[in-house]
């Protein structure tokens, strides 16, 4: 079947494309992607003028395609943006083990609500993902499913102890992408340097969660005078700085390719930005949570906004944000981390860090375009082609004879977040009721629609 | 003016007015805990839920006396012999509880913040007894009553906190309690115990137990826990005693008349010397007594006035 997706404004970092362009997918592929038709969709007179110089070069095409029109299903993309697939490289699905929190199924209808046609899933789940059986099983499943695509991400260490390395080859033979201890650190640095090692030579990505353990003793949010006043045990920002800074010296040492999971804090941003400037093999992630909130969050106790690494000041809220402007954050994952109200309405010293987001980061992150922060086009590479290429995968572009993977973003709705419409089995999230504006509308993986509200 | 709080949290959430409301009924209270026949009518056919999720004597005591000398019926319920080591979650118990209609819910925990996630469950009152490092409103409130009995006044004085603040809930809410009533608060302690952003609730900070003393119309001496070594907080007992002990000579650059104070209990030679604690200017065991007051004083404001009657 023939569809197309018309007057879209197509926006693709890897072809360096922001223009009103036809989109014609078939058979699970892009076929083609040409200007857009005259009189729809155009953003600002500039490029409305473009497109009228290329609509005359291209007449006699455009003959055929008012042909080819009558034959395809159409979808009207006009005052939309059609971006490749947004790809979420930090989430966590719970299969095997935790199913009552989510599933693979779930998960991936979360992820193609949020318009993400790609998700990797961090190892932490029951039995743990260290062997070839784990990464067959979330694949098999992830493969009935269908709504996304999951890369799964394998465990650093054997059972996620941080004593001996997992089976690297095994893993990435089954399908791993790449290997991580996500929610633990590896606290013994020799075996950090030798995980790099050792991935180096099957070429798969480290991904650090960057905690120190030690430092951050029986810390529940952040350090200061909030944790203060509400008598919680806090977590200074040196307790991810700290081994952001250890785990660059490990990359440099090894010439491992290391990328750093959820950055929070203002130190840890410098460190990454100064380690690129020194050509380290090094990229770096935030999560939506760590540029919207601040430890404020947590004023009433609430346990929707408990997460590793903590929410914290403005000053690092704004870091972040810099860190997203200058290239120092390559990537927006979403760390979606689903938990029941069993692990979430208890005491907050009691409750699991982490909140979900696949439904939510998209929304939070346009509001950066809004806020005058990111150009759509950088905001789409960090949400989609960056990952792809920091991951090795063939996503993220789109590009004539690739597969049809692609989500239409409405830039204007305006909604309300509400966690009882959520895909995902869970609801833990701080962000229920707050008013939004931008999301995804359609999500289509391999040239099927996944997800569409349009 | 008229008493419409449901709970007693913390003392941030109290205006000052409210502070002084609570002050005079304990100044009148206590005079039914000096009679002959100690008890009044006042809570008849009242249900007070005594819930303590951590060990304590003092407290648990004052609170059981205060309600018995109001007429009001009491239930004990601690961690123990609750449901809470079959499993129940904080939540469920508290649920239950309040299915049995007390009128007041009576909580200590060690976890920071529980009683504030019972109270936005259930429609009991809800009286925080010390919850983990945060708060302990009523001690913060029988130290106020005690000053302003021996001082006249909560403005314009110098209270001294010393030892371990941040760990202390009790330091906590004297800190509010205080600034808010117009006093001058200093801390002290070895700067492992000062907690990071203490200076923004308007308290200067020292780490010299003397330049904490100077001129001070109050010093408040906080318990050490001993388990506290294994953080590192301290090396030992005797360097802790040593150098962050309260000593004469600390005293002799207080004001004359300062008042010497301690919610207990007390390690004895530790952080205060015996003959200090019993000494003239220690009035530990008027806090004692002053507490029974300041919690027949809250239970009768919360449930004894007109609050519920206006309610429906």
């Amino acid at each position: 079947m023939r569809l197309m997706i018309r007057g879209g404004r197509v926006i693709d970092p890897a072809s360096n494309t922001d223009a009103i362009k036809d989109v014609v997918v078939e058979d699970g592929k892009i076929v083609e992607l040409r200007p857009g038709a005259e009189g729809r969709g155009q953003r600002t007179d500039n490029r409305k003028q473009k497109t009228e110089d290329r609509q005359q070069k291209s007449e006699g095409e455009r003959q055929k395609s008012t042909i080819d029109n009558r034959q395809s299903t159409i979808i009207d993309a006009s005052g939309k943006w059609v971006v490749p697939g947004l790809i979420d490289m930090h989430t966590h699905l719970r299969e095997p083990g935790h199913e009552y929190k989510e599933t693979i199924e779930t998960g991936a209808l979360a992820a193609a609500a949020g318009g993400f046609t790609t998700i990797c899933c961090m190892p932490n789940t029951s039995p743990v993902n260290d062997n070839r059986s784990v990464t067959d099983y979330i694949l098999n499943r992830a493969k009935e499913a269908s709504y996304a695509r999951v890369y799964p991400v394998g465990a650093i260490s054997a059972g996620l102890k941080g004593e001996s390395l997992a089976e690297f080859g095994e893993l990435k033979k089954a399908g791993a992408i790449a290997v991580s201890d996500d929610g633990h650190p590896v606290m013994n640095s020799q075996l950090m340097r030798r995980a790099l090692e050792y991935a180096k030579g099957f070429g798969l990505l480290v991904i650090s969660h960057c905690e120190d353990l030690h430092l951050a003793g029986k810390g529940v949010m952040n350090e200061g005078a909030i944790a203060t006043r509400l008598g919680l045990r806090g977590i200074p920002n040196a307790v991810e700085a700290g081994m952001v800074a250890r785990d660059i010296l490990l990359a440099e040492l090894t010439g491992a390719r290391l990328h750093i999971a959820h950055v929070s804090a203002e130190d840890s941003v410098r460190y990454i930005r100064e380690a690129k400037k020194r050509g380290v093999p090094v990229t770096a992630e935030t999560a939506p949570h760590y540029f919207s909130l601040t430890e404020d969050a947590i004023l009433d106790y609430d346990t929707n906004a408990k997460m590793s690494p903590p929410l914290r000041t403005k000053k690092d809220v704004a870091a972040v944000r810099k860190g997203l402007r200058d290239g120092t954050i390559d990537v927006i994952a979403s760390d979606h981390a689903p938990h029941s109200i069993l692990e979430k309405q208890v005491e907050f010293d009691a409750a699991a860090n982490g909140i979900v987001g696949l439904e939510t980061s998209l929304p939070l992150s346009l509001k950066l375009v809004k806020d005058g922060l990111l150009d759509p086009m950088p905001l789409i590479a960090k949400m989609s082609t960056n990952p792809a290429n920091i991951l090795g995968i063939p996503a993220g572009r789109l590009r004539p004879g690739g597969p049809a993977e692609l989500t239409i973003i409405d830039p204007e709705i305006f909604f309300a977040v509400d966690v009882n419409s959520f895909k995902s089995r869970s609801c833990n999230s701080p962000f229920d009721g707050w008013r939004l504006q931008g999301k995804a509308i359609l999500t289509m993986v391999e040239g099927k629609i996944v997800f569409k509200e349009m | 003016m008229e008493f419409v709080k449901k709970d007693i949290l913390s003392i941030e959430e109290l205006a000052r007015e409210e502070i002084e409301l609570i002050l005079e009924t304990a100044d009148s209270m206590k005079e039914i805990s000096q009679r002959d026949i100690k008890k009044v009518p006042t809570l008849r056919g009242k249900t007070i839920v005594h819930f303590f999720h951590e060990p304590s004597t003092r407290t648990k005591t004052s609170f059981e006396i205060a309600a018995k000398r109001l007429s009001a019926d009491t239930v004990s319920i601690s961690a123990s012999t609750s449901s809470i080591v079959k499993g129940e979650t904080l939540i469920d118990t508290a649920k239950n509880l309040e299915a049995m209609n007390p009128d007041v819910i009576v909580i200590r925990h060690q976890a920071s913040g529980a009683p504030h996630m019972i109270a936005k469950k259930v429609r009991s009152s809800v009286v925080n007894a010390g919850d983990g490092m945060h708060a302990h409103p009523t001690q913060a409130l029988l130290d106020m009553m005690t000053v302003r009995e021996k001082k006249g006044t909560l403005s314009g004085l110098r209270v001294a906190i010393i030892g371990d603040i941040a760990h202390s809930r009790v330091a906590r809410s004297n800190i509010v309690g205080f600034t808010k009533m117009g006093s001058t608060v200093v801390v002290a302690g070895p700067p492992t115990m000062i907690p990071t952003g203490i200076e923004s609730f308007g308290v200067k900070v020292t780490y010299s137990i003397e330049d904490a003393a100077r001129k001070a119309d109050v010093i408040i001496m906080l318990r050490i826990q001993k388990e506290r070594m294994g953080d590192s907080l301290f090396p030992s007992d005797r360097e802790y005693a040593n150098f962050f002990g309260l000593t004469h000579k600390a005293v002799s650059k207080a004001q004359k008349d300062v008042l010497i104070m301690h919610p207990g209990p007390i390690n004895r030679g530790v952080e205060i010397p015996p003959e200090i604690a019993d000494g003239p200017h220690s009035v530990i065991l008027d806090q004692v007594e002053n507490g029974v007051a300041v919690r027949m004083a809250l239970l009768y404001l919360l449930i004894g006035g007109s609050r519920h009657a206006s309610d429906d």
